[in-house]
Formats: structure tokens, C-alpha cells, sequence
């Protein structure tokens, strides 16, 4: 162990007992924190490096989880021999942590202040008054506005960016010597991202703290990580400087991650991913030329081909409702007088922050929200009041994706009833036999093998839940698909991959999409035309080829610069 | 939060409203012209044209319905057909011996489970979870007669400690009358409770604050008692404020088997005379306990989770 770092991995290997066995989540993992760097760890989901912050806050659920070798040394003295009352005394205090998910990682029975003061009151012994007067100076430390205010607020009244900072002020509360983030900003958008990363990075030479970065995707760490710790599949395949790793990755893995990130300014007509880079069996495979080609979107956009969708003058708002009979008082305009066209075979992307109206404009336009006014006129016919069996064969041709593969497939359903049931709701085929054979098509297009129709979606990663989701709104033969987010619950090299299979698709059936994304990034990889939305209005809409060259407003810029650039903190060298 | 409650109250009215009409409609279904039933068999029509009279049975079914809303919010029953006492008295007397009973074996039995539930929550899946669990199966598995039966031989006839049956309205002496029925409710209902309020602990504590609370380095009991028992509130607050009604109409079985004369014990003895207007008594006051205790329990949750709004 080299005297200056703080914390020094050796060996680690940590099992699971599950029902199929024991399970390696993490094999033979070395590294070190040296003292006020940050180490980025990077890897997909199940590739270990949750499980080893766990084991290193040793928070590791036993008796399922065990530690047959390794050792864990922080300052000197080995965690692994630590008893949970010692462990305690460390937690919250030397070594702290941050979550994930800022929605459910906050309790939402308690004031923010008195969830932050807790640990100073366990580790610092402060009274009540002390405590919470120093949570209300960690508020102001980490930028929530207001904080002797917003200390008495509870989680749910706290935007996402808002509670993340709360947990980071909690995390800092006891000047931890290692702050451990775990995908800190993974559930933020892009442009929140941005503002959590600068604070960290103040927080951190403020505090002179070390931190362990945990993401799956290598562009965010760029320019926040010294050193870099790449997890694939239990392993660390590779560990470099920062710099080293974004100019000259070894590993076919590592130059797969750094590939497939979508960049602003280069056009590929696919996305390259880690497959791209290397065989299942881990060995490294020429990239093929034609993945790497550029070309120009503007030239193949089919001018001449029909308007398929037009939008005019659309408003949806919500009713707010207030007095003694809940009377509605006032509306809240989600969708403020929207207008655009989209011609046949296109995408359009809509790009904005949450609660920018996207997800409410793309909900009106399928009528599964009822807009109050405007026009919407899909293939040459005014369909905003349609009702009943005009609108029910209407869905036929208009489908959408959701955001959460987790959440929106039936846990109780199997993929071949999944998919199946839009063809029986819609009496699509002869009989259940043609109906099968359709599903098991589809199933095949999006890249999943027919062998997988019994199963049930908890046996999917969630990379295959999107194709599966894909497929189910694809088993109508729709003319007319939104994209609501559908790739934002995704690690990059899986994001990669759906885009590329939407495109495909596209092409396929001649779809027409509409990609609702905060990300900038993505939705100019995949959309012809971008628009930018903001408190429910399209600021600004362009060719998506000239919208990041040529923004005229200053919110699309600050989208823009929102995007992690890839680019490492100390020598600025672009990404590839 | 006044406004709020105001509103809930208002939304009673109509409630009731459909309650009553639908009692009334049931209880005319039922019981068609009880006058026969009330004079026997050698009544004269005279007689049996004066009772209708006094039973209110001439009025329209209008006038009648309005009764049967009217004695929903005055509480005024009338008279029983079997004791001719005033209804309204006769609740009053068998409430006491009732709520004797039912008060102290709820608390308690409501207090130990939750203290079980949350010490099986703190040892879960090691043995002595396992074994309180088994112990809760086998205790729900067993008959609630053959409990009564071995309590009261064992420790009443065998012992001595308890009387066997019948009631004393005087304290201390009341205790050694309740004390045999209130320990068998508490055996009934630990099973079924623990069970309960241990999947609501153990929901709460995979949840992510939990990680959260351990990683700043609280102690596990801070962790169960501060954090996830708070969260585990409100489907508790459900499950325990929704049996306070039942509280009140009194334990039919045990009331029946330790003859105690409470509510429990009126309405079987009303059931089995066909004494119609206590049945409609109960039935109408069982629908405003729970009206009343639903919107008592609306009004906790919000106490109890600030995320739940008055709107």
C-alpha cells in the first residue's frame, strides 16, 4: 500500500448466495484512492462496482453476501476486520455516500434539515439547535436557495436536483475523509448533471476529500476523475490515468465505452457499440469501416415525402383546484400553443428539462391526455375530438415507449402474452397460432431469440425490456411512434445499442418517431429536426445538423454545454 | 386542515344517506308485516291495525325511509319488540360491559404485536424470527372454542384464578371477569397482527433510505424505530383504527361463551328473536363507526406522512 493513499482495495473478491448458486459479483478487484483524487469507477450495470463501495462501506447485505480474500485498507487499517460498531463509527463520518436515486434515497417522513443534522448529532455530538444550525450552513454550502427555509421542507417538495444536493450536504455533513457517489447524477438531466458535477468538484478542494466516482458512462467522469478503474463483468479490465484511458484506452472494452456516446458535430449513421469492439468471449475484433462512416443527415432527408402530423395552436393545461369543494381555481398550462409539422419517415426530437411540457405534448398528441385546445391532424384528418372506435382504431397506427423497461411490462405476463395482447385487443390475426408467429417475428427483428417468448420480463436486463417494449408497440405495424424517453433509464452501451435498433426499425417499417429526450446529445444523434422546449412552449426548432452549430437561444446553448464533453479535467483532449 | 374536515363531515350526509336506504330497503325485505310475528296467532285485525299504527307502519315509505335517516344522526331507535326497553338505553347499558372487554384486549394485543413484530423485524430471518413466526401459524391455526374451552377449564376450574363466566360492573372485580376473554383475544389476534405489521416492517426496510440511514452510521434500533417504523405507519394506522368500530359492537363469541352482558351478547339475542329494530340499531351504528373512524384514520395518515395533502 502506498503511504499517501487513503483508501487501498487489494484483491477483493466478493460472492453471493443465490438460489442458482454462488454468484461472483466481484473477482480479484486492486485499486487505490490516493489522498484528494478522485478514482472513477466505470462499468455496466451488474459489472460490480456498486457492490464494491458496498463492501467498502461494508454495507454488504449478510449473510447472502460474503468476502473470501481481500483486504480493504482505509488509512492503515483493514475494513475487513473492523466490527459493525467500529464500521458505524466510520460510516457517515470518515466515509460517507452518496446515492443514486435522490427520489427514494431520501426518507419522506422528515424535514431535509433534521435527515442532514442526524449524522452530525451521531458522529459530532451536537445538540439539536447545533445540528441543524450547521445543516442549514451545508444547505447554503451546496447551493439550495433559501436554506434556513428549505431546511423545513420535505423530500417531496424538493426538485430532483434539489434532493441530490441535500444528500451530498448530508454526505459532507462530518468532513469525510473519502466520499463515495454512486451514479450521483444517472436519474438527473443532463443539464442538472452538469451542476452536480461542479459542485462535487468545488466541494471536494474545499474539503480536501478523495472520492470514488461510480458511472457507467465514461463521459461523465471525464471531467471530474484523476484516475480511472474500468469494470467489466466482475473484473477491472482496465486502470489508468484519466488521460491515458481518453486518448489511448488498451482494453477493447474501454474504447467501446468511449465510442458509444453520441458527440455532437459527427453524424454517424450508427452508433458504435462494445460489440463493435469485441466478441462475447472478451476478445478484441477489428472495428468494421462502414460502423465508423459519417454522413450528412440534410442529404437524405426526403423533402418531397408527405406531412404525416401536424400540430396547431396546441394548449393542455391541468385544472388547480383550491376551496372548500375543490373547486378548480386555476389551470396550469403544461402545453402552452405548440406547432410544428412532421413529414413522414422523420423524427422529430423535443428536447427540455423535466417539467418542461414534453412528456404532456407527446401524451395529447395520442389523445391518452386530453389537449383543451388546438389542432392536431394526423394523416390529413383532424383527430382532436375523435372518440370511441375512430380513436380506438386511430392507436392502431400511433404507439408509444416508455421511459422505465422495469416497470412498464406486467411482472405476471410472459413476453409471448405481452405481445401479443395489443393483436387480440385489435383482432389482428386468424388465430393464436398467427398471432404467435407475428410476435415471434418481431421478436426476432429487435434482437432478442424466439426461444426467450415463455419467459417473464424479470429475467431480462433491462437493455432487452426496452427491445421487448419496442416489440409490443411495434406488433400493430404502427405508422407513428413516440419515443418518450425510452432510452434515458439506460447505461450508454445499451443506450447505443436501442438507438441503432430504432433506426434500423425505422428504415424497416418507413416509421415516423417522435424521440422525447432531456438529452441534447441523443436526440441530435437520432432526430432530423430538433425542438427545444421550455414552460411548454418550442423556444427554438432546427435541422438537427445545424440546431448545435447555430443555436440562437441561450436556454438551447446551455443544453448544449450541458452535454459531458469527454473531455478530461487536466488535458482538455477531446474524446477520440 | 379545518376546511378539510369540514368538507369530510359534509360528505357524510350523503353517505348516510345511501347507508340508510339501504338498510331500510333490506329490512323491509326481511322482516315484511311483523305484526303477526309480535301478537301471535290469535291477534284480531283490530289489534293488529293498532300496532301497525304505533309501529309507524301506515306511514308512507317515504316517511318511513326519513325515520330510518332520522335515527342515524339522533341515535333514537325506538323500542325493542322482545324487552320493550328503549333501544338507545339498551345500547347504553351493554356498551359498558362491551368496551370493558374489547378496550383492554385491543390496546394490549395491538401494543405486544407491534413490539413482537418490530424484534422479529430486528432478527430477521435468523431463528428466532422463524420460530415467533411458526408460533404465530399455529396460533392462528387453532379454534377459538377449543382456546375458550381449555382457558376457562384450566384456568378457572382448575386454578381457580378467573371466574369462569358473568360479569361485575364494580372495579377491581371486574378484572378477574374480563381478564380469561381478553387473554384469549389477545392470543387470537397476535397471530394475524405480527404477521401483518412484520411484512409492512420488512417492506420498509429494503427501501433505499434505509441505506441511506445505515450508511451515515446510525445504530440498527435508531434505524427500525426512527426510520422505518415511521414509514410503516400508515398501513398500521389502517389496519388498527378500522377494528376501533368493531370495538364497540362488542366480541359476539366471547361475550356469548363468558356471558357478558354486552352488545355482542344484545344482538344475538336480538337475532335470535327477530327483533328487528335492535338488528337495524346495530346495523346503522356499526355504519357510522365506520364512516366516523374512516375519515379519523384519513385524517392520521396526514399527520403521519406529510406527502399526503388535504386535497
Amino acid at each position: 500500500m502506498s503511504s499517501h493513499s487513503i483508501l487501498s482495495v487489494k484483491n477483493l473478491t466478493v460472492e453471493f448466495q443465490t438460489s442458482e448458486g454462488l454468484l461472483r459479483a466481484v473477482n480479484n478487484v486492486s485499486f487505490d484512492i490516493p489522498q484528494g483524487k478522485t478514482i472513477g469507477i466505470v462499468g455496466e450495470s451488474g459489472s460490480g462496482k456498486s457492490v464494491t463501495s458496498l463492501a467498502v462501506m461494508g454495507l454488504l447485505q449478510k449473510p447472502a453476501a460474503r468476502i473470501p480474500n481481500g483486504e480493504i485498507y482505509f488509512n492503515g487499517q483493514d475494513l475487513l476486520k473492523f466490527d459493525e460498531q467500529q464500521m458505524r463509527s466510520l460510516r457517515g463520518n470518515d466515509i460517507s455516500m452518496i446515492f443514486q436515486e435522490p427520489m427514494t434515497s431520501l426518507n419522506p417522513v422528515f424535514k431535509v434539515g433534521e435527515q442532514i443534522s442526524e449524522a452530525l448529532r451521531v458522529h459530532k455530538n451536537l445538540s439539536k439547535k447545533e445540528a441543524w444550525d450547521k445543516a442549514v450552513y451545508l444547505m447554503n454550502q451546496v447551493g439550495i436557495p433559501k436554506p434556513e427555509l428549505s431546511a423545513h421542507k420535505y423530500p417531496h417538495e424538493m426538485s430532483g436536483g434539489q434532493k441530490q444536493r441535500v444528500m451530498i450536504a448530508m454526505a459532507i455533513s462530518c468532513e469525510p475523509k473519502l466520499l463515495i457517489a454512486d451514479e450521483p447524477t444517472t436519474a438527473l438531466d443532463v443539464t442538472i448533471q452538469k451542476q452536480v458535477l461542479e459542485l462535487l468538484q468545488k466541494l471536494q478542494a474545499e474539503y480536501k476529500m478523495s472520492m470514488m466516482f461510480i458511472t457507467h458512462d465514461l463521459g461523465v467522469i471525464g471531467d471530474i476523475a484523476d484516475d480511472v478503474v474500468v469494470m467489466y463483468r466482475s473484473n477491472v479490465v482496465e486502470k489508468n490515468h484519466a488521460e491515458t484511458i481518453f486518448q489511448s484506452a488498451q482494453h477493447p472494452y474501454t474504447k467501446g465505452l468511449l465510442a458509444c456516446r453520441p458527440k455532437l458535430g459527427a453524424n454517424p449513421k450508427r452508433l458504435l457499440t462494445v460489440s463493435d469492439f469485441m466478441t462475447d468471449s472478451g476478445e478484441e475484433k477489428i472495428v468494421p469501416v462502414e460502423r465508423v462512416q459519417v454522413f450528412d443527415k440534410e442529404i437524405e432527408l426526403k423533402e418531397s415525402s408527405p406531412v404525416l402530423l401536424e400540430i396547431d395552436q396546441l394548449v393542455t393545461q391541468f385544472p388547480i383546484k383550491g376551496g372548500l369543494f375543490g373547486r378548480t381555481v386555476d389551470h396550469f398550462k403544461a402545453v402552452d400553443g405548440v406547432s410544428f409539422k412532421l413529414k413522414k419517415g422523420q423524427t422529430l426530437g423535443l428536447v427540455g428539462e423535466s417539467g418542461c411540457g414534453k412528456t404532456t405534448l407527446g401524451r395529447s398528441i395520442l389523445r391518452l391526455v386530453e389537449p383543451s385546445s388546438g389542432k392536431i391532424i394526423y394523416d390529413g384528418k383532424d383527430i382532436t375530438h375523435v372518440h370511441h372506435e375512430e380513436l380506438r382504431q386511430l392507436r392502431k397506427k400511433m404507439q408509444i415507449i416508455f421511459q422505465d423497461p422495469y416497470s412498464s411490462l406486467n411482472p405476471r405476463m410472459t413476453i409471448a402474452d405481452i405481445l401479443m395482447e395489443p393483436l387480440n385487443i385489435h383482432k389482428v390475426g386468424a388465430n393464436k397460432n398467427e398471432r404467435f408467429d407475428m410476435a415471434r417475428e418481431l421478436i426476432e427483428k429487435v434482437g432478442l431469440k424466439s426461444n426467450h417468448m415463455g419467459r417473464y420480463p424479470h429475467e431480462f436486463s433491462g437493455g432487452q425490456r426496452q427491445r421487448i417494449c419496442i416489440a409490443r408497440a411495434l406488433m400493430l405495424k404502427p405508422e407513428f411512434v413516440i419515443c418518450d424517453e425510452s432510452v434515458s433509464a439506460l447505461d450508454v452501451s445499451i443506450q447505443a445499442q436501442v438507438l441503432n435498433l430504432l433506426l434500423d426499425l425505422q428504415q424497416e417499417f418507413g416509421l415516423t418517431y417522435i424521440f422525447i429526450s432531456h438529452d441534447l446529445g441523443v436526440v441530435n444523434f437520432i432526430a432530423d429536426e430538433v425542438g427545444v422546449m421550455y414552460a411548454g412552449k418550442i423556444i427554438e426548432m432546427d435541422k438537427a445538423s445545424r440546431i448545435y452549430k447555430n443555436a440562437k437561444q441561450d436556454y438551447t446553448r446551455s443544453l448544449l454545454s450541458a452535454i459531458p464533453k469527454g473531455i478530461t479535467k487536466n488535458s482538455m483532449a477531446p474524446l477520440i | 386542515m379545518t376546511k378539510y374536515i369540514i368538507r369530510r363531515l359534509l360528505y357524510m350526509i350523503p353517505v348516510l344517506l345511501g347507508v340508510s336506504l339501504i338498510i331500510f330497503i333490506l329490512f323491509k325485505l326481511v322482516s315484511g308485516d311483523p305484526t303477526a310475528v309480535l301478537l301471535g296467532k290469535n291477534a284480531t285485525a283490530k289489534q293488529m291495525a293498532d300496532l301497525r299504527e304505533q309501529l309507524g307502519l301506515n306511514k308512507s315509505l317515504w316517511l318511513q325511509y326519513l325515520d330510518v335517516v332520522k335515527s342515524a344522526f339522533t341515535f333514537d331507535f325506538g323500542y325493542s319488540w322482545s324487552t320493550k326497553q328503549e333501544i338507545s338505553k339498551m345500547i347504553l347499558q351493554g356498551a359498558y360491559p362491551s368496551l370493558c372487554l374489547s378496550v383492554p384486549a385491543f390496546v394490549i394485543s395491538t401494543v405486544l404485536s407491534l413490539l413482537i413484530s418490530l424484534v422479529v423485524a430486528y432478527y430477521r430471518g435468523k431463528g428466532i424470527d422463524l420460530f415467533i413466526r411458526v408460533f404465530c401459524i399455529a396460533g392462528m391455526s387453532i379454534s377459538a372454542l377449543a382456546y375458550i374451552l381449555f382457558f376457562q377449564w384450566f384456568f378457572a376450574f382448575k386454578l381457580g384464578w378467573f371466574e369462569i363466566s358473568g360479569f361485575e360492573a364494580e372495579f377491581p372485580f371486574v378484572i378477574s371477569y374480563i381478564a380469561l376473554p381478553a387473554i384469549i383475544w389477545i392470543v387470537l389476534s397476535i397471530g394475524p397482527d405480527v404477521r401483518f405489521f412484520r411484512t409492512v416492517i420488512l417492506d420498509e426496510i429494503y427501501q433505499d433510505y434505509v441505506r441511506t440511514a445505515r450508511a451515515k452510521g446510525l445504530p440498527e434500533v435508531t434505524i427500525l424505530l426512527r426510520h422505518v417504523l415511521r414509514n410503516a405507519l400508515i398501513p398500521i394506522i389502517t389496519y388498527v383504527v378500522i377494528q376501533i368500530p368493531s370495538l364497540i359492537l362488542g366480541a359476539l363469541l366471547l361475550e356469548n361463551f363468558f356471558s357478558i352482558p354486552g352488545l355482542g351478547g344484545m344482538t344475538l339475542n336480538a337475532l335470535n328473536s327477530s327483533d328487528f329494530p335492535v338488528m337495524k340499531a346495530m346495523a346503522i351504528l356499526s355504519s357510522v363507526g365506520y364512516i366516523i373512524f374512516g375519515l379519523l384514520s384519513d385524517i392520521l395518515y396526514t399527520l403521519a406522512d406529510p406527502r399526503i395533502k388535504f386535497n
